[in-house]
């Protein structure tokens, strides 16, 4: 793989805390416009690996490098700007502001500065029809004027996945975006991010394998904070470490 | 697949239609206009300016907690620290009033970006201790600075012509000079929540993690925002020098920067009205139980447990639920 078909890359990545080891020695390659899946026991260390590829941790050791540039020391909200955008386990939405808002609060940030507090907020008003489609794309229309905070679960999570979209990143992680949600919904949103995914690079992280199987070109397999396994979902699934990893220690 | 969503279903009606809370709330500050415009007429002007100067110190001060999120325990240190520059200004400087309002609102504008710099890169209760040692070192500055006047403060405070041309030396006269500054504080700090820069806010204190997640450099919007409230608890404070033409220790003391914050939190922290009304009602009460002494700190405490107890959003939180609309 040539250096620019790489999006983003991992090398010897380690985070220990207080002398336990969560993510260890991680090398990762994510290639460029492919759907990267994540997957591995509770406690693997995946969302872990988010918190260091996205800057929220700082790793023990190792380095990060995005479109060839390297972000090991670089601050979180400077990787998002960089087009690297996150999404959360726990649904992460502005619970007080209407789901429109959400949105556009993503939105608002391509103003550059938003330092200008004498101005009145009728200049976002530039921003709803985007937000309005960012919220339709998710299912959320009939809720564009609901506070975040009064919505279902799985509603919450379309919303956050609107918020993400709405910056355009080049590369999304996306940490378990189906967790807590209705078939339907699941449905709607994989197919979302297929659509997405046709100018974008994924990485994501989720439990439910039938939409991994489905939407990933490539999975890594993290257990106990190492890369277990690397590949197809064919060649995942039916490597014996992986199978037992998952079945149980001494059941292979 | 449902595809009734990707269709483009127009805007239900449902959709929160945001346009008459503006016009609510810009009812309720032409009413206070009209009160406190009539009111010099019928109750006495210092004490009105001492409810419009902590009004504005409150409103200024919850500008800072109910929409950055950040509990500050050392406001007094803005408060009390412009109303010392401005009692000097005016008394050995000759000042005109507006001048030496001005300059202890830079003062406190200064002395808010050194102290915010260093206490934003805290969180919570750690923030909130540094803010009190910084005030508590500004204090003991206060108490030992020969400017200060040490525990007699500065004393007659001379209230000169305004811009040099107008004599509003007599209180009714004043009054209308404190109510424009405060009254204009206010409708600056509504602006600012209702700005872009508010709105980020707002997303900041509902959700950090997610904030920078979008990209939003956090720590510089609390410092912008520690900066602008400290700013304009500095002209409440330099307002208030001149009303009282007295600048003293009580204004720097932790118990004003506590103060403040029993003045946000009784009338709710997270409305726009809540700090002028909690404001009001404390000051109210200093004044007509005046006469019970030492009494007053327990009564206020008393009267802040119940108030915390019974209307945990404050009483304009409360009245606000029940109203249904954000005041
Ligand atoms: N801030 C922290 N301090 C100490 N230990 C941590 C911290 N964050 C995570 N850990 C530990 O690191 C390990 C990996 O956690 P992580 O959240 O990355 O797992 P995960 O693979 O995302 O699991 P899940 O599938 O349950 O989300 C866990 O044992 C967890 O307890
Ligand atoms: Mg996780």
């Amino acid at each position: 793989m040539s250096d620019t078909d790489v999006i983003l890359s991992a090398k010897g990545m380690t985070k220990q805390f207080a002398g336990f080891m969560a993510v260890k020695d991680v090398n990762l390659d994510v290639k460029r416009g492919s759907i990267h899946a994540m997957i591995g026991p509770n406690g693997a260390g995946k969302t872990t690996c988010f918190n260091l590829l996205t800057k929220f941790l700082q790793p023990t050791a190792g380095s990060i490098s995005f479109n060839g540039k390297d972000i090991t020391t670089m601050a979180a909200s400077d990787i998002a700007r960089l087009g690297m955008v996150r999404s959360f386990q726990i649904s992460a939405v502005f619970p007080k502001l209407t789901v429109l808002e959400n949105v556009r609060v993503a939105l608002q940030r391509r103003r550059g500065g938003n330092f200008d507090f004498w101005r009145s907020q009728r200049v976002l008003n530039q921003f709803d029809e985007e937000a309005m489609r960012r919220v339709e794309e998710v299912g959320l229309t009939d809720f564009a004027g609901e506070l975040a905070g009064e919505l279902s679960y799985g509603r919450k999570r379309a919303l956050e996945f609107a918020t993400t979209l709405a910056l355009e990143p080049e590369l999304l992680l996306l940490d378990e975006p189906m967790a807590g949600m209705a078939q339907e919904d699941i449905e709607r949103i994989s197919a979302l991010i297929k659509r997405i995914s046709a100018n974008r690079t994924i990485l994501m992280v989720e439990h439910n394998l039938s939409v991994v199987a489905d939407l990933s070109d490539k999975i890594t397999v993290l257990a106990r904070g190492q890369v277990l396994a690397e590949g197809d979902y064919e060649t995942v699934s039916n490597d014996p470490r992986v199978i037992e990893a998952y079945i149980g220690v001494g059941h292979g | 697949m449902t595809d009734q969503t990707m269709s483009g279903a127009p805007v239900n009606e449902k959709t929160r239609q945001p346009l008459r809370v503006p016009v609510l709330h810009m009812g309720i500050f032409a009413a206070l206009l009209i009160f406190f415009l009539a009111a010099p007429f019928f109750l006495y002007p210092v004490f009105l300016m001492k409810v419009l100067c902590f009004a504005l110190f409150a409103c200024a001060f919850n500008l800072l907690l109910g929409y950055g999120g950040l509990l500050s325990f050392g406001h007094a240190a803005f408060f009390g620290g412009a109303s010392y520059i401005s009692a000097h200004a005016a008394k050995m400087w000759g000042f005109t009033p507006e001048l030496a309002v001005l300059l202890g609102t830079g003062a406190a504008a200064v002395l808010g970006l050194v102290i915010g710099s260093l206490a934003i890169r805290r969180q919570g209760i750690y923030f909130a201790m540094v803010t009190l040692a910084f005030a508590q070192m500004v204090f003991f500055f206060s108490l030992q600075a020969p400017f200060t006047g040490g525990e007699d403060g500065i004393q007659a405070v001379p209230r000169n012509l305004l811009f040099g041309l107008f004599d509003i030396r007599h209180d009714r006269a004043f009054y209308f000079f404190v109510l424009a500054i405060c009254f204009g504080g206010v409708l600056l700090i509504y602006r600012i929540i209702h700005s872009p820069f508010g709105q980020v806010l707002k997303a900041i204190r509902e959700n950090e993690q997610r904030s920078i997640s979008l990209g939003y450099q956090v720590n510089r919007y609390k410092l912008a925002v520690f900066v602008i409230s400290a700013t304009l608890a500095g002209t409440a404070g330099a307002t208030k020098a001149l009303v009282f033409q007295l600048a003293s220790l009580t204004d720097v003391h932790w118990t004003m920067s506590g103060e403040v914050v029993l003045m946000a939190l009784l009338g709710g922290i997270h409305t726009i009205f809540g700090p002028i009304a909690g404001a009001a009602l404390i000051v109210a009460m200093q004044n007509y139980f005046a006469g019970f002494g030492a009494w007053v700190t327990v009564l206020q405490g008393a009267i802040f447990v119940i108030a915390v107890l019974l209307f945990r959003e404050g009483i304009v939180g409360v009245i606000g639920k029940w109203l249904k609309k954000p005041l």
